[in-house]
């Protein structure tokens, strides 16, 4: 569905992006991870056409970035992290302007507008100024602004940054149920637990470099899928073991007192990122 | 270019106009008012300028810089908003419709603006006892004046990164123009050379077109070639910023 071939991002002499190789493969919830500048929101705006490559090679749906730009704006559907509704206009108007734009006819840009309201559970306020959304229903006008053209990549980058925990929880529903229904997601994120929930597979990126990708559980198994943790000298130590009775035996070994757990994303991206970085 | 996008770019700017059509429309007569009163009846009472009543000469001015400062307005600072502070412009990026359409669809939306002051100006005028003629050519040259302003609000809103520059450049474009483009007094009483620079001011032709042809004259080649010309390089240039704003 989207393939990536060498793909780089220059700002000057800065490499944002640094010969990223990656197939997401269609109906997949597909996460980028990785600290702050890692280059996954430049690696997202290119994807959908507001940032320029320096080079590399990017197909979505077989179709070539930028030659079919048009055709391709047409398939995907974008959530960008900051909020970008139209302030002086109403929910009811955005989600319109959005369908003017993708050239929807009048009678079916109603319906699909009704639809989606109903479906983010905002349609008692459509014809409120979205300046006075709070930000979960400016997030979920988002998404519906997003669908309105039936895209079949939905793009969402930090999706639920900012929001509070019960917000963030309605909104991973949302976005499963859209998964579910065939849609292919792309979302960044550096939300550990966002990823765990919401994608089948995700790559993770260090300074615009791929250094991870999997699926959440594969990647957690390569690491230990059991993790014993105790601190030391005031330092939290982590010890990787493949079995439950192996972490068992060592947690026994120890004469203080530790932690058994299942491994996650989290223990994944430190000992990938944290430590390379503490390395450098 | 399409004209279907061309239509949606302009409605989105018109549902907000229309929100707001009766406050928008008090609130740019202030200006005008206060120049007819002060210029026209009170310093020019009893004045001549050009060989007829001062109110009747300062009328095409006052309509000329009514309608560079509202179409530049009507699109410089809320474009310059939308894409450096809201990045509402984004939404028309990731769209499947072509630059020039967008570059169009602002600037026909600026225009409007411009045209609804400019007749509250000129039932204004009427009030106040001028005398003028509004024919076709007249209606042309106002709106040729409206297009090119829109469309430099248009390239400067796409081209400053903040909106206090926005501020600076009609501090230090649009404010001079105001007054020295033949808008309050004529250019004959300049020096040679600043007047040479002056009519180089694409508001000293709107000025010159919109007074000759209020007085009842043949439509001012020169003048309207300039404003065309303007308003075709500006549009042309608005598109390419429009291109090239994907870093």
């Amino acid at each position: 569905m989207i393939s990536i071939q060498g793909l780089v991002k220059k700002f000057g002499d800065r490499v944002v992006v640094d010969n990223l190789v990656l197939d997401i493969e269609k109906g997949e919830t597909f996460g980028l991870l990785g600290p702050n500048g890692a280059g996954k929101t430049t690696t997202l705006r290119i994807l959908t056409m507001l940032t320029k490559a320096t080079s590399g090679l990017i197909t979505i749906n077989n179709q070539r970035l930028p030659e079919d730009e048009l055709a391709i704006k047409a398939l995907i559907g974008v959530v960008p992290q900051h909020i970008n509704l139209d302030i002086d206009l109403t929910a009811e108007e955005n989600l319109d302007l959005h369908g003017r734009l993708h050239h929807i006819p009048a009678a079916e840009r109603g319906r699909r507008i009704d639809e989606l309201l109903e479906f983010v559970e905002l349609n008692d306020r459509r014809k409120d100024m979205v300046n006075t959304f709070s930000g979960g229903m400016k997030r979920r006008l988002m998404i519906a602004r997003a669908l309105l053209h039936r895209p079949q990549i939905l793009f969402l980058d930090e999706p639920t940054v900012g929001l509070d925990p019960q917000v963030r929880r309605r909104l991973w529903d949302l976005i499963k149920n859209l998964n579910s229904e065939g849609l292919t997601v792309l979302i960044t994120t550096h939300y550990i637990e966002e990823a765990e929930n919401l994608c089948q597979r995700v790559a993770i990126l260090e300074r615009g470099r791929l250094i991870a990708l999997d699926s959440p559980a594969s990647l957690c198994q390569r690491l230990g899928s059991f993790v014993v943790e105790w601190v030391e000298s005031g330092v939290t130590q982590y010890r990787y073991c493949t079995s439950r009775s192996e972490a068992t035996a060592f947690l026994g070994s120890l004469t203080v007192n530790a932690v058994l757990r299942k491994s996650n994303l989290e223990d994944v991206f430190v000992e990938i990122t944290g430590r390379k970085v503490v390395d450098r | 270019m399409n004209l279907q996008d061309i239509k949606t770019v302009f409605w989105r700017d018109w549902t907000v106009l229309n929100r707001r059509l009766v406050k928008f429309v008090l609130s740019r007569m202030i200006s005008p008012v206060l120049y007819l009163v002060a210029f026209g009846w009170g310093l020019g009472r009893g004045m001549q300028a050009n060989g007829g009543n001062y109110l009747d000469f300062i009328i095409p001015g006052i309509m000329a810089l009514n309608a560079m400062n509202i179409s530049f307005s009507a699109v410089g600072s809320p474009l310059n908003m939308s894409r450096v502070y809201h990045n509402t412009l984004e939404e028309y990026l990731i769209a499947p419709i072509s630059p020039a359409s967008y570059v169009i669809g602002k600037i026909l939306a600026g225009t409007l603006p411009g045209l609804m002051s400019c007749t509250v100006i000129l039932g204004l005028a009427y009030l106040f006892g001028a005398d003028f003629i509004v024919n076709a050519w007249f209606i042309v040259a106002l709106t040729l004046t409206c297009v090119l302003f829109a469309a430099m609000g248009f390239v400067v809103a796409m081209l400053i990164d903040s909106h206090e520059d926005m501020a600076n450049f009609s501090t230090y474009v649009l404010l001079p123009m105001s007054f020295l483009c033949a808008t309050f007094f004529p250019l004959d009483r300049l020096p040679r050379v600043l007047r040479g620079i002056i009519e180089l001011l694409p508001l000293t032709h709107a000025t010159y077109a919109l007074r000759c042809i209020g007085r009842g004259g043949e439509p001012p080649c020169l003048s309207m070639g300039v404003l065309l010309l303007y308003a075709v390089i500006l549009t042309g240039i608005g598109i390419w910023t429009m291109e090239r704003v994907r870093k």
